[in-house]
């Protein structure tokens, strides 16, 4: 047999390996690097969840770094990364802002509740970690900073540039790698 | 009576519309529907990735597409209304992402695999034609005489 019989072969065993080799490395392709990276935070002027006559707008939080939190009572991963956030609030490593998304009643919650009941709730029996939360009834604010699911989490500067995102719970893991070294930067 | 007979009906009526569940909004222009429908069926749905926007059941999908109605009641074009999703969520949305320099592989690399199976099948072919040809030598054509010949004289 001549090597030139070989070739077809060797070529299909270098595509398997390449498969492979896609298939063991395979990103988790359900994230999606945020587009807004590097560019201001979207404007934005929501009333808060505890208290509807207060507002929080994007103009005031300018001139300070801080984590934006897309979170929702009904959004199960955001009670995983929960207890981290209080522990962050306790520190003073940073302000997190909340961003409540779609935190509407549902069906089964007692009737005639406020429709911030959910979101309070959560709030008064987890802890709340935030200096203020936004209530994005409709999600539109969420869409204005790409939010494609709950949680998320922004990084943003002084300047109020967008530095990091990231999709999901945030594990201990995940903030001391990601976000430590990145708040720690844009502190100082 | 008969008072009594309407009441009843009508209160029986209005009890079904108040069972009836608060409806999905749609828009009320058929023409601005299907536009939506069109564009949404480009877009892809972030939250179930193997869905268009248009398909989708996702709260995602479902918030999004309302929000294209409404550029589209405004007045904005297609362009305008594709352009403010890909500021916000990136080219990925799109299922037709535009040409550029980061990805010219994606839109390249089907056609230089087929110019590279155009040389090979060539070469291939080429190395055949030049196998079928068979030399004739003297002695072959002297054969081939005597072969003709012997024909002709058992006739």
């Amino acid at each position: 047999m001549k090597a030139k019989h070989l070739i077809p072969l060797a070529a299909f065993a270098c595509l398997m390996a390449l498969l492979i080799f896609g298939l063991i490395n395979a990103k988790n392709v359900t994230i999606v690097p945020s587009a807004l990276i590097g560019k201001p935070v979207p404007e934005f002027s929501l009333a808060t969840v505890m208290d509807e006559n207060k507002i929080l707008s994007s103009s005031d939080l300018k001139g300070q770094a801080y984590l934006l939190n897309v979170w929702a009572s009904w959004c199960s991963a955001c009670r995983v990364e929960h207890p981290l956030f209080l522990e962050i609030a306790k520190s003073g490593t940073i302000p997190i802002y909340g961003l409540n998304t779609k935190d509407v009643p549902q069906d089964g919650d007692p009737p005639g509740q406020d429709k911030r009941f959910n979101a309070k709730r959560f709030l008064t029996l987890l802890g709340n970690p935030y200096v203020a939360s936004g209530y994005d009834e409709n999600g539109r604010v969420g869409i204005d900073f790409g939010v494609y699911g709950a949680p998320e989490t922004f990084v943003i500067d002084k300047e109020g540039i967008i530095r990091y995102k990231h999709v999901g719970p945030i594990t201990g893991d995940v903030w001391v790698k990601n976000f430590a070294p990145l708040i720690e930067e844009i502190q100082g | 009576m008969r008072n009594w007979v309407l009441l009843f009906s009508l209160l029986f009526c209005l009890s079904f519309s108040i069972q009836a569940k608060e409806a999905v909004p749609t828009a009320e222009d058929p023409v601005i529907e299907q536009r939506m429908i069109d564009m949404a069926a480009d877009m892809r749905c972030l939250k179930c990735q193997n869905e268009s926007l248009a398909s989708s059941h996702a709260p995602f999908a479902i918030d999004l597409r309302q929000q294209i109605r409404e550029m589209m009641q405004d007045g904005m074009t297609n362009q305008e209304i594709e352009d403010f999703f890909v500021q916000r969520f990136g080219d990925f949305i799109l299922y037709n992402p535009p040409l550029k320099p980061q990805n010219y592989l994606l839109w390249g690399g089907p056609f230089i695999l087929l110019i590279l199976g155009f040389i090979l099948v060539f070469n291939a072919l080429k190395k055949r034609r030049a196998a079928d040809v068979v030399e004739i030598s003297a002695e072959d054509h002297r054969r081939a005489k005597e072969l003709l010949d012997d024909g002709e004289h058992k006739q």
